[in-house]
């Protein structure tokens, strides 16, 4: 064989394989979405009884269902916020300042990445129902931040790494103080970074399934609705909210993404 | 002097990593120390867990039929391992090194599928293997077979479940690693002579090895732990430690078991680090 | 005469085991362009950093126009710092970088607005107002950052080796500008560089620190004349030195022998016996090619360096130390491999106290090796 045929059947094999690796991929969501038009009404939902928009419309009135999104939206956005937050500060400090114990907190760090979830979730259910404190939307939200903040941390000292600390002494050197060269110097030059780690606590929160599942109490988040839905099978609605979602993310990206290149442009 | 550090050190410290410092320990190291304690606690008549010590638990950890799940979680964990290294590595390098403008769009498409919930997605499999799924359907409309295969609960499909759960996580590090290797270092070792595989044996792998290991980390625990996807795709079949502790936890209400069950998890995590670590391995790069 | 406006007194810094800077007295007078000269670990910057706040003294104390400072955070100081890297605020146009000082003493939009103008205008950076940062070139970084710190109208500026990060041509023409600037505006400047050319160009008095210790604060030309110690005489211009003691004294004239043979040299307050070094610079190194009275070297012509219009020789001692003499081109100078004799006229020399010791504890060492 020649070079270049050698080269393009190479090719060729690698489109291959990387389309099947996708299809692998997208193999389930298409189920998801082709099943949200699905018109059969008797469960497991599983049978193709002809093509339907109305789980569209019916989803609306699936209170629970709607309410569960709902929690996770919320739980979403508070622990993401408090997350954001705490890590921030953190991350910021710990890279700043000498203070003893250091070692410590970065140990502390690694366990929620590395540990399994499931071991984080009982070890959190076994707190919260030993200092009593309800298992609600409260405990969740605490389980998330816990969850989320070294993500936080992870992503903000990513961008710290590459930062001149002479800025800051620029700041203070022309009249402002800490708190001021915090805000306006620090926190905006980290701002990539930040959104990194808030985007993925956003993500994180949203999916998780295994600690949510211990900590939960009576508040059903949309993960824990779809896993109840799961013993008797998954309704066409809730196919219907996940299509739905994943429309609405995908848009999203697509619009911060297109922006974001405008951006560097000019 | 004296106020002038409070003010420049001490007290920003505080402010700043006094929260996550508070956060951490309360709401990770309090409770991991919390089901230790509780590991060696016993129950009263009413299932309650009464700080009474036992090494009855720890007992109850060699029982023939949980030690049998230890070792079907190890080899499911490692089997998933594996596939997804053998599937990742050629996936991650060949849109790794694609022309610029795909090469986001290629990532982008890997991550996509995560925003869906990842337990919808994993029904999704349900219903696209069971018996009366799309698979079969279509087998069977294609006189390919003539009784609906048996696809779903056993071993396979949990790895096949675990597989699709955790491959991003092998992807990210490795695409990181391969992006990272400098084009030149491939052509130095081709003009030094290399065919392709000794390339790929003598540079390649080197210096994407640390993506290997991250990614190994990032794909083994969890698959420990990751009970619903035995649950949903395995039917009861294929249980992993991660079911033996949901089980102490939920209905089986044997909370000092499951800390026990628990402890299993922590030492394997804790044992898979320290190789990590003695292998060169980057804490960091685990997070991100 | 000039106020002082910057007293450094007792100052020490230590960090851990590490002293950085020693028991340092300094009095920067009003106007004045002082630098602070020395290699780098020395301390220039370390003492610049401790009257900006970023740093507290271990010792000592600091005043800025009479008024301890110690206690003073950086942003409560009325001084100002030109940083090394610059340091401008990536994420702010220069407008909104040069406007900051004035933005952080809440003055007028509109004063903000014109003095951010007349300052762009100083530093011929008008225009630039709506860029950022990442958009200038080394040179306009570096205006940004003067203007920056000129704004707030400081009663001392400090500058950190501003000009470190520009290549030659640009720095040459930096050094100018920064004077013209300096003398315009009649602000003190305190200005921290290892680059003795620098430093002689630009400074009314330049301060050199030797390993955390002051050396020598003087004038330019007093310095390159007259250095107080060895390591001034060496740091400042190229010069031949030699370690030795004082053989007599006769009125002012010195006979000194150092270990290649016997010299002369000119200066007083020196008593026999005491440990010296004399400084010869290259162009005024002299050479015979009969012994001349009073000086005993001989040394061979090793090499020819040509830089531009001069050309310097090198010849070797007999201990194989090198000596540099320095001629315009196309004045006479030795032969290659002649042998020459070394000599100078007592008064184009210098003579230093010796506060090592040096030449006794090498002549020990030889001995006992």
């Amino acid at each position: 064989m020649s070079r270049q045929g050698k080269r393009k059947t190479k090719k060729g094999i690698g489109i291959a394989f990387c389309t099947c690796v996708y299809l692998f991929l997208f193999l389930p969501i298409l189920v998801i979405v082709v099943n949200s038009f699905n018109a059969t009404t008797s469960k497991p939902y599983l049978t193709w009884k002809g093509f339907t928009f109305d789980w569209y419309v019916r989803l609306f009135d699936n209170g629970a269902l709607l309410s569960s999104f709902g929690n996770t939206i919320i739980i979403a956005v508070v622990s993401t916020l408090l997350a954001t937050m705490i890590g921030t500060l953190g991350a910021f400090g710990m890279y700043k300042y000498k203070f003893k114990g250091k070692g410590v907190i970065d140990g502390l760090l690694y366990i929620p990445v590395v540990i399994p979830e499931i071991v984080l979730g009982i070890s959190l259910l076994s707190l919260f129902t030993n200092v009593n404190i309800p298992r609600g939307m409260l405990t969740l939200i605490l389980a998330h931040v816990t969850f989320s903040v070294p993500f936080v941390i992870f992503n903000v000292r990513a961008r710290l790494s590459g930062y001149d600390n002479s800025i800051e002494e620029a700041s203070m050197d022309l009249g402002a103080n800490r708190v001021i060269t915090f805000f306006e110097i620090t926190l905006p030059v980290l701002a990539p970074g930040i959104a990194g780690g808030a985007l993925l606590a956003f993500t994180l929160s949203i999916d998780d399934v295994i600690i949510s599942y211990f900590v939960n109490g009576q508040t059903k988040t949309y993960p824990l609705k779809v896993m109840e839905s799961i013993k008797s099978g998954v309704a066409p609605d809730v196919n219907a909210l996940s299509t739905l979602i994943l429309l609405g993310t995908i848009v999203l990206v697509v619009l911060t993404q297109s922006d974001f290149l405008k951006k560097k442009k000019a | 002097m004296k106020k002038h550090q409070w003010r420049a050190n001490t007290l920003p410290s505080l402010v700043t990593v006094g929260p996550v410092t508070l956060w951490l320990l309360f709401f990770v190291a309090v409770p991991l120390i919390y089901v230790g304690v509780m590991s060696f606690c016993s129950l009263d008549q009413y299932y309650n867990v009464t700080f009474q010590f036992t090494l009855d638990n720890y007992k109850r950890l060699f029982d023939v039929n949980y030690i049998k799940i230890y070792g079907q979680s190890v080899l499911i964990a490692f089997l998933t391992t594996i596939i997804c290294i053998l599937v990742a590595y050629p996936f991650s390098f060949l849109i790794a090194r694609t022309k610029s403008k795909k090469k986001m769009i290629l990532y982008m498409l890997v991550i996509i599928p995560f925003w869906t919930n990842s337990l919808i997605r994993i029904y999704g499999w349900k219903t696209f293997l069971g018996t009366t799924g799309w698979l079969n359907t279509a087998l069977q409309f294609l006189h390919i077979t003539s009784e609906p295969l048996e696809l779903l609960f056993h071993r396979g499909t949990t790895v096949l479940g675990m597989v699709y759960c955790l491959f991003p996580f092998m992807v990210l590090p490795l695409y990181t690693a391969i992006e990272k290797l400098d084009g030149s270092l491939l052509e130095a070792s081709a003009d030094l002579g290399a065919k392709g595989f000794s390339t790929f044996f003598e540079v390649i792998l080197p210096l994407t090895a640390s993506g290997i290991f991250s990614g190994s980390i990032m794909v083994f625990i969890p698959a420990l732990g990751y009970f619903f996807v035995a649950d949903i795709l395995g039917g009861g079949n294929s249980d992993v430690i991660g079911n033996l502790i949901e089980r102490q936890f939920q209905s089986g209400n044997n909370w000092p078991l499951g800390a026990a069950l628990s402890i299993i998890l922590i030492l394997i995590t804790l044992l898979l680090v320290k190789i990590y670590q003695k292998l060169g391995g980057d804490m960091e790069s685990l997070g991100v | 005469m000039a106020r002082p406006i910057v007293e450094i007194n007792g100052v020490n810094k230590i960090y851990g085991s590490n002293h950085v800077v020693k028991d340092l007295n300094l009095v920067v007078e009003e106007g004045e362009f002082l630098t602070l000269l020395g290699s780098s670990g020395c301390g220039k910057t370390t003492t610049l950093r401790m009257i900006a706040g970023f740093e507290e003294p271990t010792s000592g104390s600091i005043k800025v126009e009479g008024e301890a400072i110690e206690e003073k955070e950086p942003f409560e100081r009325n001084v100002n710092t030109v940083f090394q890297s610059y340091a401008l605020f990536p994420h702010k146009t220069i407008y909104d970088n040069i406007a900051y000082g004035l933005k952080m003493k809440k003055v007028p939009k509109d004063e903000i607005k014109k003095r951010v103008h007349e300052m762009m205008e100083l530093v011929q950076l008008e225009g630039f107002e709506k860029r950022y940062p990442s958009q200038l070139s080394g040179g306009q970084k570096q205006r940004v950052a003067i203007a920056r710190a000129l704004i707030n109208r400081p009663r001392v500026l400090l500058l950190d080796e501003p000009l470190g990060a520009l290549d030659l041509k640009l720095r040459k023409q930096m050094q100018l500008e920064l004077k013209r600037l300096q003398k315009k505006l009649n602000i003190t400047f305190i200005y921290v560089t290892h680059d003795q050319e620098e430093a002689l160009t630009m400074s009314d008095r330049i301060a050199i620190m030797n390993a955390g210790v002051l050396d020598q604060v003087a004038a330019p030309t007093e310095i390159y004349e007259h250095p107080a110690t060895k390591f001034v005489a060496t740091f400042i211009g190229e010069t031949n030195i030699f370690d030795g003691s004082i053989r007599s004294i006769n009125g002012e004239s010195l006979s000194i022998q150092i270990e290649n043979g016997d010299v002369k040299a000119t200066g007083s307050e020196f008593a026999a016996g005491e440990f010296i070094n004399v400084s010869v610079r290259p162009e005024k190194m002299k050479y015979a090619l009969d012994p001349v009275e009073g000086f005993t070297l001989i040394a061979t012509v090793k090499d020819y360096v040509y830089v531009g219009s001069v050309v310097k020789c090198i010849a070797v001692l007999p201990n194989g130390n090198e000596l540099k003499i320095e001629r315009l081109a196309g004045q006479p100078l030795p032969q290659l491999g002649e042998q020459i004799f070394p000599y100078w006229n007592e008064k184009d020399v210098v003579v230093i106290h010796n506060r090592d010791q040096i030449f006794y504890q090498a002549v020990d060492n030889v001995v006992l090796g």
